[in-house]
């Protein structure tokens, strides 16, 4: 209840935001419209350019999609899943039908990612959404199903430490201890070795973990188990763990509310919450030895370096570029390479196309980390030659 | 009920004429209440299909020893609902031990003690807690009960009690003391409201036949009006604490949610109505959404069971007795 509070006052509070962008958004449309008539010649939208650096080279192999390609389309489509994207697909739905193409309503229910890849898999909706790629044994059951990355979420370290006002600094195996139960204390070694200078108390670690199933919990032990062989042989990945240690909150908002009323206590949460919150956020080592910051950019570039499977089921915690937050993961579209309704699919992927290119500018004002350019370009190619309806690919670089 | 005046013997014959039992709008009414009593019976039995049905993974997996495995981990598929069967019945009998010495207490003061001026606006008052919603207590409990409780009631209980057994801290602003003071607080309602009527139910020959032999005021309620008023002050608790034992979100927000086994009134712990509440949405295999069913399923189970025992209560203390009857 509270976090639908949260939400409707962050969403009112972006709307002034939101509205800067849609006049850009409007302009934008009407700068590409007065070359649409020839859209095989029409470069990428500034839009486009602006987010792929490498548009040019893009536009040659793709044969230069415009961004605003489904203007014409008109469908009704429905999608169901992930909570933590909701604001930024509410946003992009909008924009979309009153920027780009009037014709194209899109219902989005934000049921939970696990809703979603139920819905997705029983093809009662057009599309899913999910935080964590699906399990072989989902894909079992869904055969033909593709994930397209559409934003980047990080997980935040907070706390509630008695004297401690400058970022703590913790590296994973710190981290995977303190929720394994076997670092008990505050001024314990291994955290005062990484944190010189600053006076840690000798009081207990209260652990807050959440209470239900999330896709943030899903991150957080994927970068454990990745970083610690002690949590990946115990409670391992899940969106449901068994904490060894702790209390549980529910959602971000319920963790936030027992950091900081229990003293000397360690949570986690989304990025986006502990921004618009103000919460302490722990800088956490990457594998490259940095302490970073957790940030929309540190949480793109995680995502830069790694080397992309074709269904993109790739974790990206623990990433090796540099500068890079290590406690980060895609979010996923779901939706059917072999598509049904001709009309749909044309929608839908037009929709995607645009969301990849002119969309991802809109992640940056919601304080969504925007996907890097070597993604897009992947996706672009995805996009392009794997959707197909009745054998031939849904989106043609004419 | 009849009334009093009209003899209801077994060898009692219908009126014919008036109330012809072939009269065609009687045909009717008998088969429309007798359609909503099936009703109610078949909807029971649909629930217990159905969730038994939609449970078999798990009740075929894990069998009666679901009951007491304490291990709940759902990515490796080993389920077991003891931490939550716990928590549950600690909660609850705390709470209803709590509130039905409160709820009584104030039950006895208001029929017995307190003059009118009083007794109306307090009963008034106490109704109107009833009609609280649970989410408004559960969100009471986080931001006013908790930090109380952390703060001031728990260092003192520690000072005081800590040679209890069960009472060690640390001491957390969630966990079994809040969730047990947030039930007390939404079973009083009940408690005091049935017992107050049972209370004033006792005739008033019974108070001033034991007065006139010159017991006290506590003789007197212990003597003639407590014994008289048992039984239905026995349903008020069991109603009592069959709102404890359902209730969700309230408990949820303030008990800590930890699938570890407490050790001590103020640790976290978890009901099985609160862990249905947070997991059933983000459910990570087809296995925890059977076993949390299942949970619900156990839940249930008690809930007929507690219902089932306060019947048998019920009549013993009465032995046939005629009863103010609490449905």
């Amino acid at each position: 209840m509270k976090q639908r509070t949260w939400r409707a006052g962050k969403l009112a509070a972006l709307a002034g935001l939101a509205a800067v962008s849609l006049t850009a958004l409007v302009a934008c449309g009407g700068g590409s419209s007065s070359s649409d008539k020839t859209p095989a010649t029409t470069a990428p939208t500034s839009a486009a350019k602006a987010t792929t650096p490498a548009g040019g080279a893009t536009a040659a192999s793709t044969g230069a999609i415009a961004s605003n390609v489904g203007k014409d389309d008109k469908a009704q489509l429905t999608g169901a899943g992930a909570t933590f994207p909701n604001p930024l697909y509410t946003r992009w739905f909008a924009d979309y039908k009153s920027g780009v193409a009037p014709g194209v309503e899109v219902n989005y229910q934000s049921i939970g990612s696990g809703g979603g890849v139920k819905q997705i898999t029983e093809k009662t909706v057009d599309f899913g959404a999910s935080d964590a790629p699906m399990s072989d044994s989902e894909m079992a059951k869904a055969p033909g199903i593709q994930h397209i990355p559409t934003t980047l979420g990080a997980v935040v370290i907070t706390y509630n430490v008695e004297g401690v006002s400058a970022p703590l600094k913790l590296d994973g195996d710190t981290i995977a201890k303190i929720y394994l139960g076997t670092i008990k204390k505050w001024n314990d070694a291994a955290i005062a070795g990484q944190n010189a200078g600053v006076t840690l108390p000798s009081s207990d670690i209260v652990v807050v973990h959440r209470s239900d199933g999330s896709g943030t919990s899903y991150v957080f032990t994927d970068y454990l188990s990745k970083v610690s062989t002690d949590w990946n042989a115990g409670p391992g990945t899940s969106k449901n763990p068994q904490w060894p240690v702790g209390l549980g909150g529910q959602g971000n908002d319920g963790v936030t509310q027992q950091v900081k009323q229990n003293k000397n206590s360690i949570g986690y949460v989304e990025l986006i919450y502990a921004d618009s919150n103000k919460l302490p956020m722990a800088q956490v080592k990457n594998q490259s030895g940095e302490y970073v910051t957790p940030s929309t950019d540190t949480t793109s570039l995680a995502a830069s370096g790694v080397a992309l499977p074709d269904d993109y089921r790739v974790s990206i915690v623990d990433a090796p570029a540099k500068g890079a937050y290590p406690i980060a993961s895609f979010t996923y579209i779901l939706l059917y390479r072999n598509q049904t309704d001709a009309a749909k699919a044309k929608a839908l992927v037009d929709l995607l196309w645009w969301a990849i290119h002119d969309g991802q500018r809109t992640n940056a004002t919601l304080d969504y980390a925007p996907l890097p350019a070597a993604v897009v370009k992947a996706i672009e190619k995805t996009l392009t030659t794997d959707i197909t309806s009745g054998g031939q690919p849904v989106l043609k670089g004419s | 009920m009849q009334p009093a005046d009209i003899p209801s013997a077994p060898n009692f014959k219908r009126p014919t004429g008036i109330f012809n039992r072939f009269d065609t709008r009687e045909l009717v009414f008998r088969a429309l209440v007798t359609l909503a009593a099936f009703t109610v019976a078949a909807i029971l039995m649909l629930m217990l299909f159905e969730l038994t049905r939609t449970a078999w993974p798990a009740i075929s997996k894990f069998g009666i020893s679901f009951l007491w495995s304490t291990d709940w981990n759902p990515p490796k598929e080993r389920f077991g609902a003891l931490p939550f069967i716990a928590g549950t019945i600690v909660t609850s009998l705390l709470a209803l031990v709590l509130g039905t010495v409160i709820g009584v207490g104030a039950a006895l003061f208001l029929v017995e003690f307190a003059p009118p001026w009083v007794r109306v606006p307090v009963s008034y008052v106490v109704e109107l807690l009833a009609a609280i919603p649970s989410v408004v207590y559960g969100l009471w409990g986080v931001f006013v009960l908790g930090p109380w409780i952390q703060h001031t009631a728990g260092p003192y209980i520690l000072d005081y009690f800590s040679w209890v057994p069960f009472v060690k801290g640390p001491v957390l602003s969630v966990g079994i003391l809040a969730a047990v003071v947030i039930l007390t607080i939404m079973i009083l309602p009940t408690i005091v409201a049935i017992s107050r009527d049972v209370i004033a139910a006792v005739p008033r020959s019974q108070r001033e036949g034991i007065l006139a032999l010159g017991a006290t005021r506590w003789e007197m309620i212990r003597i003639a009006v407590l014994p008289y008023a048992r039984s239905g002050v026995l349903g008020a608790a069991i109603l009592g604490l069959a709102r404890a034992i359902g209730e969700t979100l309230a408990v949820a927000l303030v008990i800590g949610n930890s699938t570890n086994v407490p050790d001590s009134i103020f640790s976290p712990a978890y009901t099985m109505a609160a862990v249905i509440a947070n997991q059933f949405r983000e459910v990570e295999n087809p296995m925890h959404e059977a076993s949390l069913i299942y949970v619900g399923l156990v839940l249930l189970l008690i809930t007929l069971l507690v219902n089932a025992i306060a019947r048998a209560l019920v009549w013993r203390v009465t032995r046939g007795q005629i009863t103010t009857v609490i449905e």
